[in-house]
C-alpha cells in the first residue's frame, strides 16, 4: 500500500490575538465595544477575536472613505493610483505563503488551493487592475469615465481574499474608495490585507475593512455610499436590491448558482471526469459557480459514473494544512447543517446517495464527498444551491433535452459542456443561460475574464474590461 | 492470452475511441505531480521504484564487460537497496545478461524487432525476437512500426504485434509505442488499445532514442488506457514509461499516478516498470539521504 | 350632398403581432391637452400584461437567434415604414400635444433617424462590447453580449414617439423582446407605431404595446417572474418608481431608473448580459509538451 505520510505546511503566520476595525488607516475597536471570535473550522479552536462594526463604525468608515475620495484618491492621477495597486500586488506575492496559510486556517480550505489558486489569483487581480488605472478612457465605455465615489462591498466566506481582490482592485483602479465587510466566519485575510495596505503606504481611508455579520452589511448598504457590490446568496442579494430601490446607489450582485455540467457521449471522458470532480469538490463545493448538477448523456452515464466514483475515492479529505489534502473542512457549523439538511432531503425524495469510504477527523466540520444518482429535475437537490461537496447526477437523451434541463432553474451563473465536436460546443454554449460557460474545462478564473451571472444569479461582471463598468460613471 | 478481435475489428474499434483533451490531461498530470511525499512514504516509494527499474543499456558501444557490470549493479544496487526488476539490453547482449543474472530474481529484458526504428522487414523483426528469446530473454521490448501507424495502416500494425507476440513464446511482450513519434495524445490512446488488443503484456512509451521520451501526461494517458482495457476485457496490462526519467522526484510522481489512477493492483514490478539508467543512482542517493539525514554525492554511488 | 363621413381608427393594443382589444373589454378616452376627445384607447389590464409577457417570451429566443444583419434590416425596414407614414404620425403627435402637424414633423423625422441609427448597431454591438480576453493559461476565452431576455418598458409620458423609439430600439437591436406600457395620456402614437412594426417583418411578440394606466400596469410588470429587465424611464412618480424597483428585486431584474441618461452605447449596454466562454487551447499534439 502506498500511504502518504502527513505533509503539513510548516509556515505559521503571525496572527494577532485581537483585531480591530480598519478605519481611516488605523485599527480601532467598535464604538460599542462589540467583538466576536473567529474559529478554525478544521478543529473548532478559537483563532482570534475581532471588533464587530456597528452603525456608528460604518458611518465613520464611509466618512473616512468619502474624505479620502475627495482629498486624495479622487484627485490622484491614474498613473499614481496604478502604482499603489501594483505595489499591493507585489506585496501579496511576497507574502503569499503567509496569506495562504492564514486563509486555510480561517476558512478550512486546503492549503493546496490557497497556495496555488486563491492567493496568486488575488495578486493577479491587483496587478491586472493596476494597469487599468491610467487607461480607463480606452476601456471602450465612453470618453470620460469618472469614479462613482465611495463603494460599499460585502463579500462571502468561500474565497475571502480572492473576493476582496475582485471587489477592491477594480474599485480602486477606477478611482473609488472602498468600505468592505468580510464575512463573519472569515475576516482574517481581509484584516491582514488592511495591514498590507498600510505597509504599501496607501493613503488612509482609501480602503476600510469592517468585520461583522449581517447587521453590519445591512448598515453598510443603507449608508450613504454611491455603490453597493455584493457577492453571496440570492436571498441576501434580493434584500440588497430592495434596500437600494429608489436611491441613486448603483448595485452589482454576484449571487448563487446551480450550474449544469453537460457531458455528451463523445466527450473526452477522463478529462470530463476531472472537470466534474473539480466542478463540485473544489473548495468543498463552497463555490457559487460549482457544477452541482451533472447532466450526462444516457448512453455513457454508466461509464462516467463508474469512472467518477473511482476518482472520487482517491480524494483525500482532512487536515487543510496537509499539502496532499484535496477536500478540507466545511466552513462553519451552520453551513454543515445546511448541507446535511439538503442531503437528507435528497435521500428522502428518492435520490440515491453514494460516498467514498474516507475517514473524517473527529473535531471540526466535515462532510464526505457525496454523489446523488437517480436525481429528478423536481428534487430539492436538483434545484437548490447546496454549497457543499454534493453532486446531483441527472441524465438526458438528446442535446435539446440537455439544454432544457440545464436552463430549467432560476439561476444562471455558470455551466459546463463536454464534447469533442466544436460545433456542438458552440451550439450548446449559445443556448445555455449562464454568464460563464466552460467548455471541456471547468472552474477557470482569470482577472482578464469577466465573471458574473444572469437571472437570479445577479447582474454585473467582475474582471476584464467589462468588469470596469461596475465602478465607473460613463 | 489471445485477442478475440480481428485486425479490422481492432482497427475500427480504436478509431472510434473518444478524443483526449490535451490541456485537461496535462492539468491532471500536473496535479498528480504536486503530491508531497515525505518520510516513510518516500522511503517506501524509493525502494518500490528501485524494484521497478529496467536497468538499461542500449548503446552501439555495449560490450559483455559493460553488460556484466550493469547486471551486478542490478542485483545489488548498493549495500542495502533491493534489486531492480530487469536488465534491458540489445539481443546480442541477452545471452551475457542471462548468464550474469542467473540465480538472481532480476529478469533479462531484450529489445527486439529492429529496435529502435523497426524499419526492417517483418521476417527480420521476428527472427530478431526469436533470437532474443533463445538467448534467454524473459521479456521482449518490441517497437511498433510508427510509419505504418501514421499512414493509417492500423491493421498491419495489429498483425505485426500479434506475430511478434507469437514469436515471444513464454516471454512477456512490452510494446513500445514511441509516443514522441506518434505526436498526438489521440494517437497514443489508439496505439495503446491496438497493442493491448493484439496481446501486449506491457505498453511502453519510448525507445529513449528520439527527442521526446516518457512524459507524465503521456504515461497517465496510457495508465487510463490499461485501466479501461481491464474494465472492458478483464485482462490486465502493464505500463512502462521509458527515457527521460532521471530523478527520484520524477519517479515518485509516476508512482503517485499509478497509485491514484490504477491502484494497488499495478503497484508491483510485474505491472509497472521504469525504463531508465541514471534514475537508479539518484534513487540510491536519496535513499542514503533518508538513512543518514544529509545529502549524498555522486562519488557515493557506483558508476556502471 | 352630405359631407363624407371620416372613417376613424380604433386604437387597439399590439400583442404577439396582433391587435387585440383589452382582455378586460375596457377603454378610456384620449384627449388633446385642451380636452378635445381624440379616440378611445384600450385600457389594458393585468391579464394583458400577462399575455404580452408570454408573447414576448415566446418571441425572444427566435428573435435573438436571428442573425444580426437580418435584425438590422428589420429595424431599417421599420424606419422605412415610419417614413412612409410620417404625415400620419406628425398629425397624431400634433393632436396629442395640441400643436400643428408641421411643428411635429421634425419629431417624426428624429424618430426615423434613431431607428436607422440602431439598425446599424445590431451587427456591431458584439464586436464593440465583447472580444477575446487574454487569460493567463492555455485557454481561448471570449466574452460576448447576449440579450437579457424580456424587458418591460414604461415609456416616457411626454415624448410619445422619440422617447418610445429611444427605449425600444436599443433593447430589440440587441435581441431582447419588450412589453411597453405606452404614455398614459398620449398613447396613440405608440399604438400606431405598433402598426409600423407589424409591417416591418418584425416577428410578432418582439414588441408588445399596451395602453392604459401606468400605476395599474407597471406593478404587474415589475413583479412578473418571467421578465428580466424593467425600464422605468417613463415613471414620473418617484415613490412609484421606488416601489416598482423594490418589486423588481424579487426576481433580481435589471432596472433602469427614471431620469437615466446616456448615449446609444449606454442604452445598448443596459439590456445585455455578457457571456464568457472558455475552451482549452492545447494542441492535440501535446505529447511533446514540456512536462
Amino acid at each position: 500500500m502506498f500511504e502518504y505520510a502527513p505533509a503539513p505546511e510548516s509556515h505559521r503566520p503571525d496572527i494577532r490575538e485581537h483585531y480591530g476595525l480598519f478605519i481611516d488607516g488605523e485599527f480601532v475597536d467598535a464604538e460599542n465595544g462589540a467583538t466576536f471570535k473567529s474559529i478554525n473550522p478544521a478543529n473548532e479552536q478559537v483563532l482570534f477575536s475581532v471588533a464587530e462594526a456597528g452603525e456608528a463604525d460604518v458611518a465613520a468608515a464611509v466618512g473616512a472613505a468619502r474624505r479620502a475620495h475627495r482629498t486624495v484618491w479622487g484627485p490622484m492621477s491614474g498613473t499614481e493610483r496604478g502604482k499603489y495597486l501594483f505595489r499591493i500586488a507585489r506585496l501579496l506575492q511576497e507574502r503569499s505563503r503567509e496569506f495562504a496559510v492564514a486563509e486555510s486556517i480561517d476558512n478550512g480550505k486546503p492549503i493546496k488551493e490557497t497556495r496555488d489558486f486563491d492567493v496568486p489569483t488575488a495578486a493577479q487581480h491587483f496587478f491586472y487592475h493596476a494597469g487599468w488605472a491610467d487607461k480607463l478612457e480606452y476601456a471602450g465605455l465612453g470618453p470620460g469615465p469618472r469614479p462613482l465615489g465611495v463603494v460599499g462591498q460585502v463579500i462571502p466566506w468561500n474565497f475571502p481574499l480572492l473576493m476582496l481582490a475582485w471587489k477592491i482592485a477594480p474599485a480602486l483602479a477606477c478611482g473609488n474608495t472602498a468600505v468592505l465587510k468580510p464575512a463573519e466566519t472569515t475576516p482574517l485575510t481581509a484584516l491582514m490585507f488592511a495591514e498590507l495596505c498600510a505597509e504599501a503606504g496607501l493613503p488612509p481611508g482609501v480602503v476600510n475593512i469592517l468585520p461583522g455579520a449581517g447587521a453590519t452589511g445591512a448598515a453598510l448598504v443603507e449608508s450613504p455610499v454611491d455603490k453597493v457590490a455584493f457577492t453571496g446568496s440570492t436571498a441576501v442579494g434580493r434584500r440588497i436590491a430592495k434596500a437600494v430601490a429608489g436611491s441613486r446607489k448603483r448595485v452589482t450582485l454576484e449571487l448563487g448558482g446551480k450550474a449544469a455540467n453537460i457531458v455528451y457521449d463523445d466527450a473526452p471522458l477522463d478529462q470530463a471526469v476531472e472537470g466534474i470532480v473539480n466542478g463540485i469538490f473544489f473548495n468543498q463545493g463552497h463555490v457559487c459557480c460549482a457544477g452541482s448538477r451533472l447532466l450526462v448523456q444516457e448512453s455513457v452515464a454508466e461509464e462516467v459514473l463508474a469512472k467518477l466514483k473511482d476518482r472520487v475515492s482517491t480524494l483525500r479529505v482532512g487536515d487543510p494544512l496537509d499539502k496532499n489534502t484535496d477536500v478540507g473542512a466545511v466552513n462553519s457549523a451552520e453551513q454543515l447543517e445546511r448541507i446535511r439538511e439538503l442531503t437528507e432531503a435528497g435521500g428522502a425524495e428518492g435520490a440515491e446517495p453514494w460516498q467514498p469510504a474516507c475517514e473524517l477527523p473527529e473535531t471540526g466540520y466535515w462532510f464526505r464527498p457525496t454523489v446523488f444518482t437517480g436525481v429528478q429535475q423536481s428534487m430539492r437537490v436538483a434545484r437548490e444551491e447546496i454549497f457543499g461537496p454534493v453532486l446531483s447526477v441527472l441524465t438526458f437523451r438528446t442535446p435539446d433535452e440537455a439544454i432544457k434541463k440545464a436552463n430549467n432553474t432560476p439561476y444562471g451563473l455558470s455551466a459546463g459542456v463536454w464534447t469533442d465536436k466544436g460545433s456542438q460546443i458552440l451550439w450548446t454554449a449559445e443556448r445555455l443561460r449562464a454568464g460563464v460557460v466552460w467548455a471541456n474545462t471547468f472552474n477557470r478564473f482569470d482577472a482578464a475574464s469577466p465573471f458574473g451571472g444572469v437571472k437570479e444569479s445577479g447582474y454585473g461582471r467582475e474582471g476584464g474590461r467589462q468588469g470596469l463598468e461596475a465602478y465607473l460613471d460613463v | 492470452m489471445g485477442s478475440i478481435l480481428s485486425g479490422a475489428e481492432a482497427a475500427s474499434l480504436v478509431r472510434s475511441l473518444p478524443g483526449v483533451d490535451a490541456v485537461g490531461l496535462e492539468a491532471r498530470a500536473a496535479d498528480l505531480g504536486s503530491r508531497s511525499i515525505k518520510k516513510d512514504s518516500k522511503a517506501w516509494a524509493i525502494d518500490t521504484a528501485v524494484g521497478m527499474i529496467d536497468l538499461t543499456t542500449l548503446e552501439g558501444a555495449d560490450t559483455p564487460g559493460k553488460v556484466r557490470n550493469l547486471c551486478a549493479k542490478a542485483v545489488r544496487p548498493d549495500l542495502e537497496a533491493p534489486p531492480v526488476a530487469a536488465v534491458c539490453v540489445y539481443p546480442a547482449m541477452a545471452g551475457v545478461a542471462s548468464e550474469a543474472l542467473s540465480g538472481s530474481p532480476v529478469k533479462v529484458a531484450s529489445v527486439a524487432t529492429g529496435f529502435p526504428a523497426g524499419q526492417v522487414p517483418l521476417e527480420v523483426r521476428l527472427a530478431d525476437t526469436e533470437a532474443a528469446v533463445r538467448e534467454g530473454a524473459d521479456e521482449v521490448d518490441m517497437v511498433i512500426n510508427r510509419g505504418q501507424f501514421l499512414s493509417g495502416d492500423l491493421e498491419r500494425v495489429f498483425h505485426e504485434i500479434r506475430a511478434v507476440k507469437a514469436a515471444c513464446g513464454e516471454a512477456r511482450l512490452k510494446v513500445i509505442l514511441e509516443t514522441g513519434e506518434l505526436v498526438t495524445y489521440d494517437n497514443v490512446r489508439r496505439a495503446s488499445f491496438l497493442a493491448m488488443h493484439a496481446g501486449a503484456d506491457f505498453i511502453k512509451t519510448s525507445t529513449g532514442k528520439v527527442g521526446v521520451n516518457a512524459t507524465l501526461p503521456v504515461t497517465l494517458l496510457m495508465m487510463q488506457a490499461v485501466r479501461d482495457f481491464r474494465a472492458a476485457t478483464g485482462v490486465q496490462v502493464g505500463v512502462k514509461p521509458a527515457g527521460g526519467i532521471r530523478t527520484t522526484k520524477d519517479a515518485v510522481k509516476y508512482l503517485v499516478s499509478v497509485n491514484e489512477v490504477l491502484g494497488e493492483d499495478w503497484l508491483s514490478p510485474h505491472w509497472f516498470r521504469f525504463g531508465a539508467s541514471s534514475l537508479l543512482n539518484d534513487l540510491l542517493m536519496q535513499r542514503q539521504k533518508l538513512t543518514t539525514g544529509h545529502y549524498s554525492g555522486p562519488d557515493y554511488v557506483t558508476v556502471d | 350632398m352630405s359631407e363624407r363621413l371620416r372613417v376613424k381608427k380604433t386604437y387597439k393594443l399590439y400583442v404577439g403581432g396582433k391587435f387585440p382589444r383589452s382582455e378586460s373589454g375596457r377603454s378610456y378616452p384620449v384627449t388633446t391637452p385642451d380636452g378635445t376627445e381624440l379616440a378611445n384607447a384600450a385600457l389594458a389590464s393585468r391579464k394583458d400584461v400577462r399575455d404580452a409577457v408570454a408573447a414576448a417570451r415566446k418571441a425572444q429566443g427566435p428573435w435573438a437567434a436571428q442573425n444580426a444583419y437580418l435584425r438590422g434590416q428589420i429595424l431599417y425596414r421599420a424606419a422605412e415604414m415610419l417614413e412612409g407614414r410620417s404625415g400620419q404620425f406628425a398629425a397624431e403627435l400634433a393632436e396629442a400635444a395640441g400643436a400643428e402637424a408641421r411643428e411635429t414633423l421634425g419629431t417624426v423625422e428624429e424618430a426615423i433617424d434613431r431607428l436607422v441609427h440602431y439598425a446599424g448597431w445590431t451587427d456591431k454591438v458584439a464586436s464593440v462590447l465583447g472580444g477575446a480576453n487574454p487569460v493567463s493559461g492555455p485557454y481561448f476565452n471570449h466574452s460576448k453580449p447576449e440579450p437579457l431576455g424580456v424587458v418591460g418598458v414604461v415609456a416616457p409620458q411626454d415624448d410619445p414617439l422619440v422617447g418610445l423609439v429611444e427605449a425600444l430600439a436599443p433593447a430589440i437591436a440587441t435581441g431582447n423582446a419588450v412589453v411597453v406600457v405606452a404614455s398614459g395620456t398620449r398613447p396613440l402614437p405608440a399604438l400606431s407605431f405598433g402598426e409600423v412594426l407589424a409591417t416591418s417583418d418584425l416577428p410578432g411578440g418582439v414588441v408588445n404595446v399596451l395602453s392604459g394606466k401606468v400605476a395599474e400596469l407597471a406593478p404587474w410588470l415589475a413583479s412578473h417572474a418571467d421578465l428580466n429587465g424593467l425600464d422605468l424611464c417613463g415613471v414620473e412618480d418617484a415613490d412609484l418608481a421606488a416601489e416598482l424597483e423594490a418589486e423588481a428585486a424579487g426576481t433580481l431584474k435589471v432596472v433602469r431608473r427614471p431620469g437615466g441618461s446616456g448615449g446609444p452605447l449606454d442604452l445598448l449596454r443596459q439590456w445585455i448580459e455578457y457571456k464568457t466562454v472558455w475552451h482549452p487551447a492545447g494542441m492535440a499534439a501535446g505529447v511533446g509538451g514540456g512536462y
